[in-house]
């Protein structure tokens, strides 16, 4: 495909790209979205035609340069094309978080200053008309499913399509003054904000220009070899900086087509009936994946179980290597030519990963067991590194080069170094403009030079010039001791399990560390279920003694595996306990993106730190917990503590010599 | 009494038609057990009217005698301004009445869509061989047909269980389901017998929920049986309480609530 044009050529904006693709591809599927049962399919052309018809309607509205249009909803076509439609009036699209509550929502609706607002259906109305009892600023929502909204009151609300039909029906009067917005808009105008979700203190709005936004899919796509002929399958929040990169930026630039999927609920399945070509999931979603054909094939006939366990086996051995392009014995080939016909395929197929030609995972470290099995089984799965200020990309693994431990090498353009304290620092055409109404915060993270402060620590492997991240560096601390404590290189390795679901780990500035732990419902519910062992809840779960048992073990393995290093092997967790709930984002100990908030979950479960701490074997709590609709209530619980072994380490011998 | 011809207008602004259904000394009796005694009320259009009591007040055999089933010894039924005569209950449902059961009855081992297909089972005219063949009327037929489901499916939020087979789905997703089949015969009346009984607290509030949307968006008039007496006060427009077989009360749920015999009857009042 010729993509020899680029900024300077014409392509500054995002409405400059839809154009290109309605004159260039128009008739290609550019939106597809499964509703009343079928994939309804829009193209370039017929999206350019709606994205026109809401901007009229903006005007319309009166929607000003520089104004804020949040948009709250799941992934829907008419969600990306507010965005879009945003942009060529000269506003500012801000996507949020839908399953934020009200209280939440506020903060960042006053902070950016909203006037109006895109609500994906009912109860995000709801919340907006809550939020406006305090705020007073939104002039009018709209939103785009219209059950339920007959009773409202209309003199500030529309629906979406309603406002499409009035831009359609009024473009004589506006079509002049839409053409004038979309031609005065340059590269280095905003092109979205997007807020983080802030592990600490409140969510900072990150400005991100036409510039960064271009560049940085440009860039990538090149990196990928994406095309126009990609599918992929939009799910993740639409406020985060991914979705917005993979299903606006790229998409764009490239001219692929997005799939939006029925309801969350059916993402699996409308997964399976797309196929994507290109797939982008955090480790939650590819261990969820794991664990459920793990779960099945204990429940298959000996037959399929054998088979499956032998081919895997052999993939194991083989997969990596061929998907890398190392040299691999014809003998071992034609097994796994067999395997790929009885088993890989099908299961690919079964998991909706049958077309993938390149998937990435990021946010999170994956499991390497987990890593190995997608790509033994051929599927082209990748690491990045990257964060919103960096609109995604600062490290990527180039195909060949993909190993489970590191993040790879500085993604194209992307200048990266290490600071003393192993702080890692980028710069790169996709470095965001700045915080909103934050020039304190900007300064302190992006210095004049442009270099971003990324408040992760890591190092470059020697040899292979790959990055490999150890923590938030504001997370690595001390021991008591002088020992580096790097939570996050423990938890992972304790999250690898299937049964446990989350873990965190304490012993900054103490003598040794202590643990919380959650388990995996699906895993531990099935585990239970085989085993004949009952429960109530998932309270009772937890503390049953031999989820306790299964737990410790896996502790202590992961306390001999930490041991190992000898940087690192002060953070052995000497005690733990299962907590009696999951952690939520609803009740603030995780960010919507589901990362742990350390400090909050440390002051709210600070009895049973300190149970941990004191010896006791009991500890007895009670917890503030926030159902989804905001109200709040209390859980009580006696949990019990659990001791691990700790393996002596070679560096405490070493001090004792 | 208010005139048949003229409605009133609820509390939250909804306009309530003229009456639809009209109970008039209804009498029902199994032997010499007497279920029902002297009932009379009505069921305006619009409107979400909630038949309540005790154990054994007689409450499901009100719903069977408005759905047809039972056939009173005693008294009318009046439905849009004739009076009813006995009926087999497919003729009920060609009415525009439907209903839902206190014990679901779904067909486990089909899937969900096909279940709530076959609440449009009074739709589809086409003929055997047509639909053995799989041509012409047929084929459009279930096409249109199929249209009608999804647009309930949607409304219900449970297209993630469309191909399930309803004995693996939860007890609060058949009674939607059961809710989705009775929907998909567009019924003019729909009748729903205990929706909430054996729902936690979340499942209630949904189904609540549906119940509401379906009466403002289809405008469907629903009358329904319900113990949870916190649900039926936040839900309908009017109720009636039955108390052995008699009625006690009738009137809006602030009405109800403060009449001192439905009180003894809810307090457990020796009767003599």
């Amino acid at each position: 495909m010729a993509q020899t044009q680029s900024g300077a050529e014409g392509l500054q904006s995002l409405p400059a790209l839809l154009h290109r693709n309605a004159t260039q591809y128009g008739d290609q599927p550019a939106y597809r979205e499964k509703e009343f049962g079928i994939w309804q399919c829009w193209t370039w052309a017929e999206t350019a035609a709606e994205i026109r018809a809401l901007a009229l309607g903006f005007l319309e509205l009166g929607v000003a340069k520089g104004d804020h249009v949040a948009v709250i909803g799941r992934n829907r076509p008419a969600h990306y094309w507010s965005m879009v439609a945003a942009q060529m009036v000269g506003a500012v699209p801000v996507p949020l978080y839908q399953d934020a509550v009200a209280e939440e929502m506020a903060y960042v609706m006053e902070h950016c200053g909203a006037k109006f607002v895109v609500c994906g259906d009912q109860e995000q109305v709801d919340k907006v008309i809550e939020i406006q009892e305090t705020v007073h600023q939104v002039q009018h929502i709209l939103y785009t499913d219209k059950r339920g909204m007959r009773k409202y009151d209309h003199s500030q609300m529309n629906a979406l399509e309603d406002l499409m039909a009035e831009g359609r029906a009024g473009h004589y009067r506006f079509d002049a003054e839409l053409d004038r917005r979309i031609a005065e808009i340059t590269y280095d105008d905003t092109c979205v904000m997007l807020y983080t979700s802030g592990t600490t203190g409140k969510p900072k709005g990150v400005v991100l220009s036409n510039r960064n936004v271009i560049e940085s899919a440009k860039n990538s796509a090149k990196f990928d070899n994406l095309t126009k002929d990609e599918n992929i399958l939009s799910y993740l929040p639409m406020a985060w900086v991914g979705d917005f990169i993979f299903s606006i930026g790229q998409a764009y630039w490239c001219g692929f087509c997005v799939n939006c999927p029925e309801s969350a609920d059916t993402m699996m399945t409308d997964l399976r009936e797309i196929g994507p070509t290109y797939f982008f999931a955090p480790p939650r979603v590819f261990e969820t994946q794991l664990t459920n054909v793990m779960i099945r094939m204990e429940d298959a006939s000996p037959l399929k179980r054998n088979m499956f366990h032998r081919y895997m086996a052999h993939a194991k051995k083989v997969g990596g290597k061929i998907l890398d392009g190392e040299p691999v014995s014809a003998g071992d080939r034609l097994k796994y030519a067999i395997g790929n016909a009885l088993v890989y395929g099908p299961l690919k197929d079964t998991l909706g990963f049958g077309n993938v030609r390149v998937g990435y995972t990021a946010g999170e470290a994956i499991g390497p067991e987990i890593f190995d099995f997608y790509r033994s089984l051929g599927i082209n799965l990748k690491q990045l590194y990257g964060q919103t200020e960096a609109t995604v990309f600062i490290t990527v693994q180039p195909d060949g080069q993909v190993r489970a431990d590191t993040v790879g090498v500085p993604a194209p353009d992307v200048e990266i170094k290490i600071a003393e304290n192993g702080e890692i620092f980028y710069r790169s055409p996709g470095t965001f403009v700045e915080y909103y109404k934050n020039p304190e915060s900007t300064a302190s993270t992006k210095d004049a030079e442009g270099w971003v402060a990324t408040g992760d620590a890591g190092f470059f492997e020697e040899g292979s010039g790959h990055l490999r991240i150890i923590d938030r560096a504001k997370d690595v601390g001390k021991m008591a001791d002088g020992s580096m404590f790097a939570p996050k290189y423990v938890e992972n390795k304790l999250k690898f399990y299937p049964d446990i679901l989350e873990a965190v780990l304490f012993g900054n500035g103490k003598d040794r560390c202590v643990a919380f732990i959650n388990i995996d419902l699906t895993a531990v519910g099935n585990w239970a279920e085989r085993n004949n062992i009952a429960y109530a809840s998932y309270q009772e779960l937890a503390g049953h003694p031999k989820v306790l048992e299964t737990i410790r073990s896996h502790v202590e393995t992961v306390n001999a595996s930490v041991a190992e290093d000898p940087m690192l092997s002060g953070c052995q967790v000497h005690r733990f306990v299962v907590l009696h709930k999951e952690l939520d984002a609803d009740d603030g100990e995780m960010t919507r993106t589901r990362k742990v908030r350390r400090r909050i979950v440390e002051e709210k479960f600070a009895d049973i730190i300190a149970a941990l701490y004191d010896g006791s074997e009991k500890v007895s709590t009670v917890t503030e917990v926030t159902y989804e609709d905001g109200r709040k209530g209390a859980i009580k619980a006696t949990l019990t503590v659990c001791d691990a072994k700790v393996v002596a380490t070679t560096a405490q011998q070493v001090a004792a010599e | 009494m208010l005139d048949a011809s003229e409605g009133y207008t609820t509390a939250d602004g909804r306009k309530i038609g003229g009456v639809v259904m009209e109970m008039k000394n209804i009498t029902l009796r199994f032997g010499g057990v007497v279920a029902i005694k002297d009932i009379s009320f009505d069921i305006r259009e619009g409107e979400i009217r909630a038949i309540i009591g005790p154990n054994g007040a007689g409450k499901s055999s009100m719903l069977n005698v408005i759905s047809g089933f039972y056939v009173p010894q005693e008294g009318e039924v009046w439905f849009h301004g004739s009076r009813r005569p006995a009926m087999r209950p497919y003729e009920v449902a060609r009415q525009g009445i439907a209903r839902t059961f206190q014990n679901i009855a779904l067909f486990e081992g089909m899937s969900v869509l096909d279940n709530v297909m076959t609440g449009r089972l009074n739709y589809m005219k086409a003929g055997l061989l047509s639909q053995a063949l799989w041509r012409g009327k047929a084929e459009r037929e279930e096409t249109e047909n199929r249209e009608a489901v999804e647009k309930i499916i949607d409304f219900l939020e449970i297209q993630h269980i469309r191909k399930t087979p309803v004995a693996r789905l939860p007890y609060g997703l058949k009674k939607r389901v059961e809710l989705a089949r009775a929907l998909a015969a567009e019924p003019k009346l729909l009748l729903l017998d205990e929706p909430m009984a054996g729902m936690n607290v979340e499942e209630k509030e949904d189904m609540s929920r549906f119940i509401l949307d379906v009466n403002d968006e289809f405008g469907t008039t629903i009358a329904l049986i319900e113990h949870d007496m916190g649900v039926v006060m936040d839900l309908s427009d009017r109720v009636v309480v039955m108390d052995y077989g008699k009625k006690i009360g009738d009137g809006t749920p602030d009405e109800v609530r403060n009449n001192q015999e439905v009180i003894d009857a809810y307090l457990g009042v020796a009767h003599d």
